[in-house]
């Protein structure tokens, strides 16, 4: 029981760093983006190609710090990755949905996104192969906190949840100290006025997507590193993410994070009951209770 | 004197083939405050939107000293010198009231001794400056709105009825006020109900229905006008008994 | 020859329960604007439900009543209107994609159920057997061959697809189907015009999911089978495509697109298998989700009307 309330909240702080950017760009695009979640994949296949460059190149870099185990390698893949895969989703938006923006409606983005999506996933079984891979071929030991109940933890995983954290307070600081910030969240609650008070809403488009494919693949690195990697990271990551938005509230940053920590607690617990085929259906059981109690989510403002 | 803002045969609306401003004229002193009066539904906030690059235009010109600005990003609107005070929804709720207007002083050189003129100018906002701007009343939020739009020190102002919704008291300080703007310089274009109060302390007064100029002329000679009298200035209606 | 005549009895067949069900997705979307993001939901509900009550009983197993066709089909084709009606009553008034991450939720729900709950739906094995409607009969007729059978068949969906193909273009021609498009094109003008836009919504949504539970209820009975990859998301990828490529808002161009892209998914796959080398077996799969993708975007970038574009829309300009 303890035991999947930490891997929950592990699971929690990954879908958290997921679905901050998705509620952005589904607030301000108003879109539902099926094909974010893909970000994830893209982000931990980027890493893991930068950390096997990095480490032919310069194998120092390949120590592991121990007890973790990262390398200095894996480290700056994941900066590495953040970039590329933020510059990716600007990619996407400029040669897709930009284009769709322009002429057609919301719902025909969600119809491409569903297209998007198929065709990222693929294309990285193709590259990387169906099988699973592994970051570092170390084994992690997991120190026992507890026999009984038995509870261990690894390394890696302390190490991922405070990254995380770490993260998600930068992004804070940046929300509530700078006036990029301030911009960020003024085009959220009204696009319109922002442009009136000189916010340039293109250049706001392309950082949401800049900073939701950095966390995004952050998100992405953060799960492979105590999982596997597979190219269905991003498809069984897209419905967490939507539930972690939709019960924030579509827009709330804040709701984002709340929300993703709890989707991941409640797959967490629902394995001490539940068969563990019935978690990919978690989220959805999430969703439906948030659309029966609180429609618009705990802080969303968003009407039809 | 010439022209600050200049309005030429101007034709906008909101849907393709489908104008809501029909060739209409205007021209705006340098320091002066003119005044748009007309019915609901005259085209009055859409022809102020239409300058401010919110809605697209399909016809006519808008010169801005002489330069031309027709379809600006709304965005640009603080780079040329001009700002606008929308009719609603004008403020950030959730934004604190020093980060609204830090936000829109983002590209303002000495921002920090900027703000500090702005809470000399407006006293309650800097008493307020931590508190989301959602927990100002509305004569405080119309402040806010006008410190957001005076902040990168505009010199063409357009306001779309400032003072709705407020109290008479406070709805004449935001209308002296924006008299006040005048003498430094700032020129400004005003829409209002409040049409008495409005054409008192305005110079110049342009009449605006169906999208249309109906008459324009010295805000003192419109308001001794006794049809407009009849029309707007509380007079028996039109065809009432 | 008659191989190939028997095969392409099956490709049609296979493409008509396809065709409905893209006359389903055209009511929902193509009419109406609702994003139906979990198709394979709404197609395997009826296709389980129809399994459970006309299929034959299995030890262990729940359902198998034989209950005659018509009677199993028209459960099936009723448990996806409930869940459309469910899900639509939930988020029909909200923002509009919530209906299509709600959907999108159903079909991984249904699908995990179908994977995970045995005694119910066989697990990931599926349920098998199932009396085929007069397959006894017709083949007796056909001298013990079943080629009268499959051709049967195929007139049984061509029927079905005929009658739904009707259906839906008498309902949207008349004033509800105008009433439909009103309230794609203007909410708030249909709502002033006294349309009730959220009723009118659930309705269609309801009528256009309940098609492609028949389709799922025919499929059953085409293969005696259903499994939880029916339900898998790739179904409603196809789906979309079809529509899409043939033209939304125009049932004829549902069907063709539904003939097209099925044409075009069995050809690719027959010419991956036979050209590609076996290094790349595993990858066919991909490969043809790609296409898939491929098209659903080349379509929205290039030619967002289809082949056959919408026709009423032009009329009621002129
Ligand atoms: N966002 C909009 N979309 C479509 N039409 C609009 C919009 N805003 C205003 N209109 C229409 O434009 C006309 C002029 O409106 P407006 O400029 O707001 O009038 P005023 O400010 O003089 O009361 C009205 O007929 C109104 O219905
Ligand atoms: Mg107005």
């Amino acid at each position: 029981m303890i035991q999947n309330l930490l891997d929950g909240i592990l699971t929690g702080a990954v879908i958290s760093l997921g679905a901050i950017g998705l509620t952005m760009v589904m607030h301000m695009l108003r879109f539902a983006n099926f094909a974010y979640a893909e970000l994830l994949a893209i982000g931990a296949y980027a890493a893991l190609v930068f950390d096997r460059v990095l480490a032919a190149l310069a194998p120092a870099l390949a120590t592991a710090f121990k007890p973790l185990t990262v390398s200095a390698s894996l480290a700056l893949a994941t900066l590495l990755a953040m970039a590329i895969t933020g510059a990716s989703a600007v990619v996407v938006d400029w040669l897709v949905f930009r284009r769709i923006r322009a002429k057609a409606d919301a719902l025909s983005m969600v119809f491409a996104s569903f297209g998007v999506a198929l065709i990222i996933r693929n294309a990285i079984t193709l590259a990387f192969g169906h099988n699973a891979q592994l970051f570092s071929q170390d084994i992690a030991f997991a120190t026992v906190l507890s026999t009984d109940p038995l509870i261990l933890v690894k390394a890696d995983q302390v190490f991922v949840l405070v990254a995380a954290l770490a993260l998600m307070a930068a992004f804070h600081i940046v929300l509530t100290r700078t006036s990029f910030g301030f911009a960020l969240r003024a085009v959220a609650e009204n696009p319109t006025l922002a442009q009136v008070a000189g916010v340039r809403l293109s250049t706001m488009i392309v950082a949401v997507w800049l900073i939701g494919g950095g966390l995004s693949a952050a998100a992405g690195v953060f799960y492979t590193l105590t999982n596997h990697l597979s190219p269905a990271l991003g498809s069984n990551f897209l419905l967490p993410v939507f539930a972690a938005t939709i019960v924030g509230g579509i827009g709330s940053v804040y709701g984002a994070v709340l929300g993703g920590f709890l989707v991941g607690v409640a797959s967490g617990l629902s394995l001490a009951v539940l068969p563990s085929g019935y978690v990919p259906a978690m989220p959805f059981l999430i969703i439906l209770a948030v659309l029966l109690l609180r429609p618009h989510g705990l802080f969303g403002e968003d009407q039809a | 004197m010439t022209a600050a803002l200049k309005i030429e045969a101007l034709e906008a609306g909101y849907v393709r083939d489908l104008p809501i401003l029909r060739r209409v004229d205007l021209g705006v002193e340098r320091a002066s405050l003119t005044v748009i009066i007309g019915p609901n539904g005259a085209g009055k906030s859409t022809l102020i939107k239409a300058v401010a690059g919110l809605v697209p235009v399909s016809g006519g010109r808008v010169l801005l000293d002489g330069k031309d600005i027709t379809g600006i990003r709304p965005d640009q609107m603080g780079a040329l010198g001009l700002s606008y005070v929308p009719q609603t929804d004008n403020i950030f709720r959730h934004l604190s009231i020093r980060e609204n207007l830090a936000l829109v002083l983002r590209r303002v050189p000495d921002r920090q001794a900027r703000l500090e003129e702005l809470f000399a100018l407006f006293p309650v906002l800097a008493q307020k400056q931590a508190d989301r701007a959602a927990s100002l009343s509305g004569g405080q939020r119309q402040m806010l709105a006008v410190a957001m739009a005076l902040a990168p020190r505009p010199r063409v102002m357009l306001m779309d009825e400032p003072s709705a919704g407020l109290s008479p008291k406070i709805a004449a300080e935001v209308l002296d006020l924006a008299r006040s703007l005048t003498r430094q310089g700032v020129t400004v274009l005003l829409v209002e109900q409040n049409v008495r109060k409005a054409l008192s302390v305005a110079d110049h007064c342009y009449i605006l229905a169906e999208g249309r100029n109906q008459m324009d002329g010295p805000a003192a000679a419109i308001l001794a006008d006794p049809v407009v009298g009849e029309i707007y200035l509380g007079g028996r209606r039109v065809g009432a008994a | 020859m008659i191989g190939v005549i028997s095969y392409l009895v099956f490709f049609a067949t296979m493409a008509g329960i396809l065709a409905i069900v893209v006359l389903g997705l055209n009511l929902q979307w193509g009419y109406t604007g609702l994003f139906n993001g979990g198709v394979a939901a709404f197609f395997g509900a009826g296709a389980y439900v129809t399994m459970l009550l006309g299929g034959r009983p299995e030890p262990g197993q729940f359902g198998g009543f034989l209950a005659p066709f018509p009677v199993a089909i028209v459960g099936g084709i009723l448990f996806a209107g409930l869940i459309a009606w469910f899900f639509g009553v939930l988020t029909l008034r909200l923002r509009h994609d919530y209906l299509a991450i709600a959907t999108f939720g159903v079909a991984i729900a249904l699908e995990s159920v179908a994977r995970n709950a045995e005694w119910l739906t066989g697990g990931a094995k599926g349920l098998r057997g199932f009396p085929r409607p007069l397959e006894a009969t017709i083949t007796a007729l056909g001298g013990g061959d079943n080629f009268l059978y499959g051709l049967f068949f195929l007139a049984l969906v061509l029927a079905v697809l005929a009658a739904v193909y009707v259906g839906l273009e008498r309902l949207t021609r008349s004033p509800y189907g105008r009433a439909l498009r009103a309230i794609r094109e203007d909410e708030a003008a249909a709502r002033s015009l006294g349309k009730n836009p959220v009723r009118l919504r659930l309705e269609s949504f309801v009528i256009g999911s309940m098609i492609m539970g028949a389709a799922g209820g025919l499929y059953v009975a085409f293969y005696a089978y259903v499994g939880p990859q029916d339900l898998a998301p790739i179904l409603t990828f196809q789906v979309w495509a079809m529509l899409i490529v043939g033209g939304a808002g125009n049932n004829r161009g549902a069907v063709l697109g539904a003939f097209l892209i099925w044409a075009a998914w069995t050809a690719s796959g027959f010419a991956l298998a036979a050209l590609a080398p076996q290094a790349m077996q595993l990858y066919t799969g991909p490969i043809q989700y790609i296409l898939i993708g491929s098209v659903i975007v080349g379509m929205l970038l290039w030619r967002p009307q289809g082949i056959l574009p919408e026709q009423i829309r032009q009329q009621g300009r002129n």
